[in-house]
Order: structure tokens, then C-alpha cells, then sequence
């Protein structure tokens, strides 16, 4: 990618020299972007660090309610995500364009199982009556403060879920853009930075799943 | 870059491109029509737009304090009731903090001017740019269906528990300034892409000039804080919604726990409103003492300072709201601490006013005016950060008097410097220096009318945000009142002269004030990608020892983009050291 410079190809944006120079802002400003993510999910983390250690107590009596077999299933899903992504950016830097759209569509799937993973362990628990909040009904814990945990669980949770959400179009947008034959080894920044976001997403995950569901 | 390697010297062929006096292309006459402002990526135009939406809020929020003030003129009612009042003071504070003060400076001057001081064609992501104003907009949408659906009357900090059972509008302005949050992330995302990435050749981190190590600083503390604030008012709405219960103490939740969240994005956001100001300061000062700024170093670091100290004191807000005494007294030194980046700045520019040519110029004037109410507004910020001091001054006109030295004495003045300074370029417009002075005069006078007497009955005893006052604080009170008015004939002076100038101002020239600054180098207005040129730099943006033509040097055979190729002959001739 040296030589961009004098021939100007047709991704590079008219405000940047070169590509090179596209490439780097790009990675740099989702680098930036993925800092903020953090301090978002930072607040949530923070609160959970709060009300675990005013009820101790409570949250190793709630976790039971959650069903840690389906939680290491998604744990294990999410992460092999995060592999084909990183297979998807290593296909298209080898100009292997039917390997992107093939770990594009893995990612896809893999996110789509724990999306309906996550949809059963919710309805199972709105059946119980494990509502946020004031519409908590459930009488199968003892502990009184019993709604702030699962309050906690499903900010956690569900900002999370809508992270996934998020990340599953934007990787169908970037399927159909491989497929739309857009990126090459010469410019794959879309691919780089998407697969980025996805292992924050995961990564994110990675701490959810022991703070909630392994503290018993 | 378009550079060639000779035996690891990276030499540039230069020359000199003198700006148009009298340009045929600039960014205001092309791409015309209300589509092509609604759809362009351009940051010239985009900050226009900015600077627009930011003068019609303030226009609102400034409305609201007149009544505020109006109804303050006699104890009890004078011409609105109580909740109205309530409501009045809540949106002033809202719409001013949010709406204005925040956006004011970064989105509306900082994104005229970044890209041009860095010599770039544009911000690192012009769609993003866009984004970010339709976000502002979307937001103010949600705040207007608030005003139309019962109003707000929390006070702009929606502290819990009260804000979880009024009966106004919490939710839709808590989601309006959540969605706003997004603008001024993504804001703070791109100039600091940008800054880092998009400098023209010869631009270090050493040639920066302040205003850019400003608007540095800003950028960090707003992708650090926000977020951190978008998460408290989903919390806070989704405590309304779905009553999850973790500021509801009924429920085992803890309302201080909201104002540990929210002050950890607000006190910060103190430094978003007035760092950039900073910035605005350092550049007119050097251009009216015609002198090299005292203190490069001092000042760029000390706003990085400002920016990493200013996420440690967010708990001076607390002192009485039931903090532990360890953590009230750290938080008191850490407060005292933030100080001193600030002092290091006044004083510096003090410095650099000493033996220079000072030309007292409109902008120059507000620089002057900011120095001295800014000082007021430091100083009795360290008195409320002391611990037995405040314990009386909390939530009184103390307080209040307090921030707005800051926030309007500060930012606003900034502002308003900033504005008359860059006015020339952005508009290619001079407006009347006379009538400019003047309006000057009375927001000086004016504004000290007002608030100085808010110090005295705070000191007295006058708790803010109250209606009704006993009647030894008539006095200040109409005082105050009057002072206002006289603020608000400044600003129509101000709006006066200004259209007069976009309809029939004196053409500016390239650079009305003889600065060195690269954004002086294009022709006013500028042209639609700045500069026809690759501009490259070899002094520092400071440097008046420096003969003119030497800030005026772009790459010889680089039509900026807009040629056929962009090689570059590896001949030395004037080659650019750095």
C-alpha cells in the first residue's frame, strides 16, 4: 500500500493524502469510540460493584436463579464470534473473498444463537415473575432487596443484548458490501474496525458472565 | 504522506502562496440552496449551523433569565407563580448548560477552525460531523416536547428522589440530553482523530497551536465523561419507566449514588465549557500583543492537567448531601489542586501581555474582561472548596454568583472574543469597532451589576432557586435585575451590528489582524477546502519574529487534492526542517 499516493484509488475520501493515512484516523477514531463504550458500561459496572458489597449476601443467593450451564453455552458462542471475525479481517487481508463472506456469515449465525439463548433465559424468568424493579413478583427469594439485583442483571444484560443487536447489522452491512465486491487487501477498513467493535461486545461478555453468573 | 525518502532526509519542495485578497471561490458560494446546507459534510458550514442553533438557545435560555430576574424584582409574586417559576429556572439552567455551553465553543468556532489551524481539508470524519448536529437536533426536538408537555422543574441536575415524582417532563428532557450526550461524543471523537492524524507537514505536537492542545483537552474529558453521564440518565429513565429502584431508597437503592454519577460527568463537564475558552484566549492575546505566547509548554500541558484533575473532584458538590468525612476532606484538596493548572494559565498570560505591541481591539477587549471576571469566578471557586466555608455557602446566590463568573464570565466572554475574532474569516465581513465597544462596555458593566450582588446576599444567607426572599435582600435583588437588563442590551447591540455586517460590512481582508495563525493563511472566507495548497509549516504558530511570508509556505507541486497527481519533486530547496 505504499505507492497510494500517486494513483488516488476510489475509497480514499478527497479530504485524506492517502490511504494509509484513511486506514489509521479510522482505526483511531473506533479506538476512541470503543474508550467511551467502556466508561458507558463503566457506570452499570460500578453500580454492581456498589450493591455487591452492600448485599454480599444477596447477590451469591440470586445468581442461583441464573442458569450458569445456558450462560457458559453464550459465553463459549460469543467467543467463537469473536474468532471468525478475526478469521473474516485475516481472509480479507489475503484477498480471500469468499472466506470473509463465509466467517461474515458464522459471526452472523453465532450472534443470532446467543440473541435466542438470551430470549429464552429472559422469558424464563419473566414466567417466574423476575420482573425489574417495582413489577418484581417473584417469592422465591428470601432476601429483601431481591428486585435491585435483577435490576442490575437486566441493565447489564440488556444494554449488552442491544450491543449485540447493533453488531449484527453492522456486520450484515459489511456481508453485504464484501459481497457488493467493495473490499479488497487494498482497503478493508470497514471489515478492521466492525471486528473491533465486536470483540469489545465479547469482551464486555467475558465480564458479565462470572459477576453474574458464577459468584455462588 | 506526499513526501519522498533521500537518504533519510525528508525534504519538501515549498513555496510561497499569498492569500487572495479578493477570492473568487469560498465556501459560502458554493454548493448554495437550503438542501446543500441541510447535506453538506463541509465543517465550515457545519459550524455555521452550529453557532446558529447555539445563538437561538441562547436567545431562549437568555429570555428565560429576564423573566426569572423580572419576577425576583419584589419578594413573592410578581408576575408568575410559583411552579412557573420553578419551571423557568430549570430550562435557563438546562437549555444553557446543554444546549449552549457545551456545544458553544468546540462544535460551533472549534469546528471552523480546527481543520483549518491543522491545515486539513476537512475533520477526519465529515459524515460523523453531520451526524452530530442532527443528534444536537433530535435532542432539542425531545426538550420542546417537554416544554409542551408540562414543562421540567427538577433543576438541571434531576437530582433523585424528587426527579422519580415530579409530575413534569423528566423522562423526555432526560432522553433529549441523553441522545444530545452522542452529539458531543462524537464531536470530541473526531477532533481528536483529527488532531492526531490530519496535520498538514511541519505541524508537531510543538507547533500546535493552543487553541488545538485546548480543544485536546476537551475532546479526552468528553469521551470520558459522557458516556458515564448517558448511562446515569438511562438509569435515571428507566428508574422512571420501570422503577428498577437503584436511586430509590424504598428499594434498597441510594438517591447520593445518582449524585456521585451525575457529578462525575457534570463536574468534568465544567472543563468542557471552559477549557476550549482557554484555547480562544491564548490565540487573541498573541495577536493583539503581537508577541510569542509566554509559556508554550506551561499552558498546553496545564489544560491536560485541568482535564485529568478535573475527573477527581466531582465530590465537592456533596459535601452536604451525607459524604464521608475522609472523602469530603480528599475531595477538598483535590479541588484546591485544580487550581492551580488554571493559575499557571492566567499568569502566563499575563506574562505575555508584558512589553508586547497590545492593539486593544473588540477581541482583545473580551480577553481582558475574561481575565478579570474568570479570576473572581477561580477565586471564590477555591473558597467554596473549602470545607467549612462552603458547609454556609452551599446552595446559596454564593454559588450561583460562582458559576456564572465562570461559566458566563469565562466561557461566554471566550466565546464572544472568539467570535468577534474569527468573525472576519468566517463571514469575509468586518463589523462596526465602535458599536463593538460599546456592547462590550455595557455586558461588562452589566454583568457585574448582576452578580456581584448575588455574592453579598449569598453570603447573606440567600438560598438559590427560591421565589419568594425576605425583604433585606430587596436591595441586591433589584440591583441584580437591573444589571440583567444592561447584559441584555449588550447583546442586542451585539446581534444588531453583527447582521449589519453580513449585510453591509467592509470586506476583510485575508488577515485583518496580522496574525501568524494558519487559519489566516486562507482567504476570508476561506475556500471550500481551505487552502488551494498543501500547507506546510516550519515555525511555530506563535513565532512574530518571523517575517510573514514564512507562514505562508505550501507544497510547490501539490494542487491540494484538486490536481491531476499529487507527486512530489524530491528537489531540495527550501527544505522544511521537521
Amino acid at each position: 500500500m505504499a505507492n497510494h499516493s500517486t494513483s488516488h484509488p476510489t475509497h480514499v475520501q478527497h479530504h485524506f493524502v492517502d490511504s494509509d493515512q484513511q486506514f489509521d484516523t479510522a482505526k483511531m477514531g473506533m479506538w476512541v469510540f470503543l474508550v467511551n463504550e467502556i466508561l458507558f458500561f463503566g457506570g452499570l459496572f460500578c453500580a454492581y460493584i456498589i450493591y455487591r458489597a452492600w448485599y454480599p449476601e444477596l447477590f451469591s443467593e440470586a445468581a442461583l436463579e441464573l442458569d450458569t450451564f445456558w450462560g457458559a453455552v453464550n459465553t463459549v458462542v460469543l467467543i467463537g464470534s469473536s474468532l471468525t471475525v478475526a478469521m473474516a479481517i485475516r481472509s480479507v487481508q489475503k484477498d480471500q473473498i469468499k472466506g470473509l463472506k463465509i466467517n461474515l456469515l458464522i459471526t452472523i449465525a453465532l450472534a443470532c444463537v446467543f440473541m435466542v439463548i438470551k430470549a429464552f433465559e429472559y422469558s424464563h424468568k419473566f414466567e417466574l415473575g423476575i420482573f425489574p424493579g417495582q413489577y418484581y413478583t417473584y417469592d422465591g427469594l428470601k432476601h429483601a432487596m431481591a428486585p435491585i439485583f435483577f435490576s442490575i442483571y437486566y441493565m447489564l444484560t440488556g444494554v449488552h443484548a442491544l450491543h449485540v443487536i447493533i453488531g449484527i447489522g453492522l456486520i450484515y452491512w459489511i456481508y453485504r458490501r464484501a459481497k457488493n465486491g467493495e473490499f479488497s487487501s487494498e482497503y478493508y477498513t470497514p471489515v478492521e474496525i466492525t471486528g473491533l467493535y465486536w470483540h469489545l461486545v465479547d469482551l464486555i461478555w467475558i465480564f458479565l458472565f462470572p459477576l453474574l453468573y458464577l459468584i455462588e | 504522506m506526499p513526501t519522498a525518502e533521500v537518504s533519510n532526509v525528508r525534504t519538501l519542495k515549498v513555496k510561497r502562496f499569498k492569500p487572495s485578497e479578493d477570492p473568487k471561490n469560498t465556501y459560502l458560494n458554493q454548493e448554495k440552496g437550503l438542501w446543500a446546507w441541510m447535506t453538506t459534510v463541509d465543517h465550515k458550514k457545519i459550524g455555521l449551523m452550529y453557532l446558529g442553533s447555539v445563538t437561538f438557545f441562547f436567545l431562549v435560555g437568555g429570555v428565560l433569565a429576564l423573566l426569572l430576574r423580572t419576577e425576583l424584582l419584589s419578594p413573592a409574586e410578581t408576575f408568575i407563580q410559583a411552579d412557573t417559576y420553578n419551571q423557568f429556572f430549570t430550562l435557563h439552567g438546562a437549555i444553557m448548560v446543554f444546549f449552549v455551553l457545551i456545544p458553544s465553543i468546540p462544535a460551533a468556532l472549534g469546528n471552523f477552525v480546527l481543520p483549518m489551524q491543522l491545515g486539513a481539508k476537512d475533520v477526519a470524519f465529515p459524515r460523523l460531523n453531520l451526524a452530530s448536529l442532527y443528534i444536537y437536533w433530535i435532542g432539542a426536538i425531545f426538550t420542546f416536547i417537554a416544554l409542551a408537555n408540562n414543562g421540567l422543574d427538577t433543576g438541571w441536575t434531576f437530582y433523585t428522589p424528587y426527579s422519580t415524582q415530579s409530575t413534569t417532563s423528566v423522562v423526555w428532557v432526560t432522553l433529549g440530553v441523553f441522545i444530545l450526550g452522542f452529539s458531543s461524543i462524537l464531536t470530541g471523537t473526531n477532533f481528536l482523530a483529527t488532531i492526531h492524524k490530519m496535520r498538514a507537514p511541519g505541524i508537531t505536537w510543538g507547533k500546535l497551536p493552543l487553541n488545538l492542545w485546548a480543544l485536546y483537552a476537551t475532546s479526552v474529558i468528553q469521551v470520558l465523561a459522557t458516556p458515564v453521564l448517558a448511562i446515569t440518565l438511562l438509569l435515571l429513565t428507566m428508574e422512571n419507566v420501570l422503577g428498577i429502584g437503584i436511586f430509590d431508597p424504598a428499594l434498597g437503592g441510594d438517591p447520593v449514588l445518582f449524585q456521585h454519577f451525575f457529578w462525575f460527568y457534570s463536574h468534568p463537564a465544567v472543563y468542557i465549557m471552559i477549557v476550549p475558552g482557554f484555547g480562544i484566549i491564548s490565540e487573541v492575546i498573541t495577536t493583539f500583543s503581537k508577541k510569542h505566547i509566554f509559556g508554550y509548554w506551561a499552558i498546553a500541558l496545564s489544560s491536560l492537567a485541568i482535564a485529568f484533575i478535573g475527573f477527581l473532584v466531582w465530590g465537592h458538590h456533596m459535601f452536604v448531601s451525607g459524604q464521608s468525612s475522609v472523602a469530603t476532606t480528599v475531595f477538598s484538596f483535590l479541588t484546591f489542586l485544580v487550581g492551580i493548572p488554571t493559575g499557571i494559565k492566567i499568569l502566563n498570560w499575563v506574562a505575555t501581555l508584558y512589553k508586547g505591541s497590545i492593539e486593544m481591539k473588540t477581541p482583545m477587549i473580551y480577553v481582558f474582561i475574561f481575565l478579570f471576571l474568570f479570576s473572581i469566578g477561580g477565586f471564590t471557586g477555591i473558597m467554596l472548596g473549602a470545607l467549612s466555608a462552603d458547609v454556609h455557602l452551599h446552595d446559596t446566590y454564593y454559588v450561583v454568583a460562582h458559576f456564572h463568573y465562570v461559566m458566563m464570565g469565562g466561557t461566554l466572554i471566550a466565546l464572544l472574543a472568539g467570535l468577534h475574532y474569527w468573525w472576519p474569516k468566517m463571514t469575509g465581513k468586518m463589523y462596526n469597532e465602535f458599536l463593538a465597544k460599546i456592547a462590550a462596555g455595557f455586558i461588562f458593566i452589566g454583568f457585574n451589576v448582576t452578580f456581584l450582588p448575588q455574592f453579598i446576599m449569598g453570603s447573606q444567607g440567600m438560598p438559590r432557586r427560591y421565589y419568594n426572599y425576605i425583604d433585606q435582600f430587596t436591595i441586591f435583588h433589584q440591583t441584580s435585575t437591573i444589571g440583567s437588563y444592561l447584559l441584555g442590551v449588550g447583546f442586542l447591540i451585539i446581534a444588531y451590528y453583527l447582521y449589519k455586517s453580513l449585510m453591509s460590512g467592509e470586506k476583510a481582508g485575508s488577515n485583518p489582524w496580522g496574525s501568524r495563525g494558519l487559519e489566516w493563511q486562507a482567504t476570508s472566507p476561506p475556500d471550500f477546502h481551505n487552502f488551494d495548497h498543501t500547507p506546510v509549516v516550519i515555525n511555530g504558530p506563535y513565532d512574530y519574529h518571523r517575517p510573514m511570508e514564512e507562514f505562508q509556505l505550501g507544497l510547490a507541486d501539490s494542487h491540494n487534492g484538486h490536481g491531476t497527481h499529487h507527486e512530489v519533486n524530491p528537489d531540495p530547496e527550501l527544505a522544511g526542517s521537521n
